[in-house]
């Protein structure tokens, strides 16, 4: 069996494991972003699905995939507005505007899919995203399929790990986000608005949730299903945790996933072990606990995550 | 120069305990009569539909409290989950412990045919309790999110029946991924018309049980103290790890409970879309009834009179059948952004100058 595994890992399943991890790359940036700022961001599997299916809609109906992903960013923002309203401005719980958050935005696309597409006995689709072979890089053994031959999303994931990194610990409003998400009150002392800082974080937060959501429909896949997303912004949460609330350290966690679930697609299609899928399926969400559960000694998540803050109130 | 001020009222006034409720479903029909008319429909026929197709004869009534049964149970697992600040999302999951439970001893033969509902009921309690104990101790002992394990639970069990009702569980004689039949000893007794089973007269019993033990009995006590704050609690001698776990268990018990009804009263054998998202609902219920075990029945009854109308309505006016998800997540919004304003007060005063930061 060590031959048989040995022979499947070759450049089509890095470039695999890359496609698996693109969503939740971006999905998990965005929660990152905003626990940094003192927010648990629970309307992730729901802005997921909801900018997977506003993202599809908009793909179907301009014919033009980029509107797509415009509106499906667009929609994330929204929805991380209604999360800020709920959590920053009104202090309401966390937990259950995050649960409220994602309940809506589910039954808003179901809503609002059936009600533009009806029920038609063949689903429909959009010609997705084709991969975009970077020039010269392409052609390089190895190296070239495994990254230069991927589609835009995936570049654009790989780029909002960097790119995450770099504004959240290099920058003056990362400083500012991520005091905000420690300290608010010293943030509030120096000046710095706790509220606005977490709204940015928020809406940014929505943003590329709604970004992810719509790669499974507008690249991975060419269509919109009720099960799309089918937990995996609850796995991207458990990944922020996984990550020590980090972005190198999340995006390895993702990768690490998405190399476990490669395999077992792999696998699954070798027929190499014979076990129902449905334990495939299963996997990740051990995973995630069994790893939850070994960081959790030394986790420690932003001082003032899951805290409202009021300046009135001492 | 006027200024807007929140401050935080001494003591919610008693009348707006049933008021809020009341008015946060007001305020998510508002919301979501737009959806409505947005699906071409007018919105007085769409709501009629939507509620009046429930009361049309004996049979609607009963469907409707036969639909609000498991909703009482998932509403008052989450009620005293919540209680405690046990975040337990994970009533779905609980209650397909409890249905797999149910049905696992519903169709052995070597039990005495007496035995069986019994056993149903208590297997299904511990299975329940169980599945919500490996979240609860995992929160206690190794500081893990309990929102996200309690998510992922539902996952995870959902899969492990699927797998089972394909593989091992399978009935033999049919081409369904379905166990197969309870024995009929095992099947809950009829109480009236022909769907109206035992089950449902137990869950509205236990709603005044859960009361009773959250409001004159020392666990009750215990689990509320805990939860408004835990360090306190343990400052008076209390365990706050055990009581912790003990409403996670009661907390999983009660929505295993649901599984139970599920199998015992109406499928009579185990398949894996025994819930359309009840646990789910169970979450919204419970804060409607802002976590008080008594509110947690006309809450259900409300969310099952939406959502047995909701196919009427859609079969009549083309809404989609949908909008009883929206109805959920807005009234679930509308009700703890209301409970804000109704601790706070708004208080309009006049500043002639800005004043010093608080």
């Amino acid at each position: 069996m060590a031959d048989t595994v040995a022979t499947m890992i070759d450049a089509g399943f890095f470039a695999a494991l890359l496609r698996i991890a693109t969503p939740l790359l971006l999905a998990t940036m965005g929660e990152l972003i905003a626990e940094r700022s003192g927010v648990l961001n629970l309307g992730i599997e729901g802005t997921m699905l909801l900018g997977a299916m506003t993202g599809f809609t908009a793909a179907y109906f301009t014919g033009n995939l980029w509107l797509g992903v415009a509106a499906a960013i667009a929609t994330g923002a929204v929805v991380g507005l209604l999360m800020a309203l709920l959590t920053v401005v009104l202090g309401v719980s966390q937990h259950v505007s995050g649960i409220g958050t994602t309940l809506l935005t589910t039954g808003l696309a179901f809503f609002f899919y059936r009600m533009i597409f009806g029920q038609p006995a063949i689903p429909p689709s959009v010609t997705a995203f084709q991969p975009l072979p970077l020039g010269p890089l392409a052609s390089l053994p190895f190296l070239g399929p495994v990254l230069f031959q991927q589609t835009a999303f995936t570049y654009l994931a790989l780029l909002a790990v960097p790119a995450t990194w770099w504004a959240l610990h290099r920058t003056r409003w990362g400083l500012n986000l991520r005091t905000v998400g420690e300290n608010p009150r010293a943030a509030d002392t120096a000046g710095v608005s706790v509220w606005s800082m977490r709204i940015q974080a928020l809406v940014i937060s929505g943003a590329f949730m709604g970004l992810g959501g719509a790669y499974l429909t507008i690249a991975q896949f060419n269509a919109f299903t009720f099960g799309v997303i089918s937990g995996r912004g609850w796995v991207c949460i458990a990944l922020v945790v996984f990550g020590q609330w980090m972005p190198w350290r999340c995006a390895g966690g993702v990768l690490l996933f998405a190399m476990i679930e490669a395999l077992q697609l792999r696998l699954q299609a070798h027929n190499v072990l014979n076990v129902p899928y449905e334990i495939f399926l299963m996997l990740p969400f051990v995973m995630t606990i069994v790893a939850m559960a070994l960081v959790s000694r030394n986790a420690h998540a932003p001082a003032a995550l899951l805290i409202p803050f009021r300046k009135e109130e001492r | 120069m006027i200024r807007l001020r929140l401050e935080r009222r001494a003591e919610t006034p008693a009348w707006m305990h049933v008021a809020l409720p009341v008015l946060a479903v007001i305020a998510t029909l508002i919301l979501c009569s737009a959806l409505v008319a947005m699906a071409g429909a007018p919105v007085l026929d769409a709501y009629g539909f939507l509620f009046l197709s429930t009361f049309q004869t004996l049979y609607d009534v009963q469907d409707t409290l036969v639909k609000a049964s498991p909703l009482i149970w998932t509403g008052l697992a989450v009620a005293v989950a919540f209680r405690a600040k046990f975040w337990n999302i994970g009533a779905e999951g609980q209650l397909i412990a409890g249905a797999m439970a149910a049905g696992f001893i519903g169709q052995r033969t070597w039990l005495p045919a007496p035995t069986l509902i019994p056993l149903m009921f208590l297997g299904a309690m511990v299975a329940g309790a169980a599945w919500a104990l490996i979240p609860a101790l995992l929160k206690v002992k190794l500081k893990v999110d309990d929102v996200v394990t309690t998510l992922l639970f539902n996952s995870i069990l959902l899969y492990a029946l699927m797998a089972l009702l394909e593989g091992p569980w399978k009935d033999p004689v049919s081409n369904y991924p379905n166990s197969p039949m309870i024995r009929e000893e095992a099947q809950f007794p009829i109480l009236a018309g022909d769907t109206l089973h035992m089950g449902v007269a137990i869950s509205f019993v236990a709603a005044i049980v859960v009361w009773w033990l959250m409001e004159r009995t020392t666990l009750g006590f215990s689990i509320k103290a805990v939860g408004a704050n835990p360090r306190a609690a343990a400052y008076s001698g209390l365990s706050v790890a055990r009581v912790l776990l003990g409403a996670a268990a009661i907390s999983g018990a009660l929505a295993g409970l649901a599984g139970a009804g599920e199998v015992g009263g109406i499928r009579y054998q185990v398949v894996s879309d025994l819930s359309s998202g009840y646990g789910y609902a169970g979450i919204v219920i419970a804060t409607l009834a802002d976590l008080n075990p008594l509110g947690v029945i006309p809450a259900a009854l409300f969310f099952a009179i939406i959502m047995n109308g909701a196919d009427a309505m859609s079969h009549e006016t083309n809404v989609p059948v949908y909008l009883a998800n929206v109805i959920q997540g807005v009234a679930l919004l509308t009700m703890v952004g209301g409970r804000l304003f109704a601790s706070y007060r708004l208080r309009i005063t006049r500043a002639s100058m800005e004043v010093s930061r608080g």
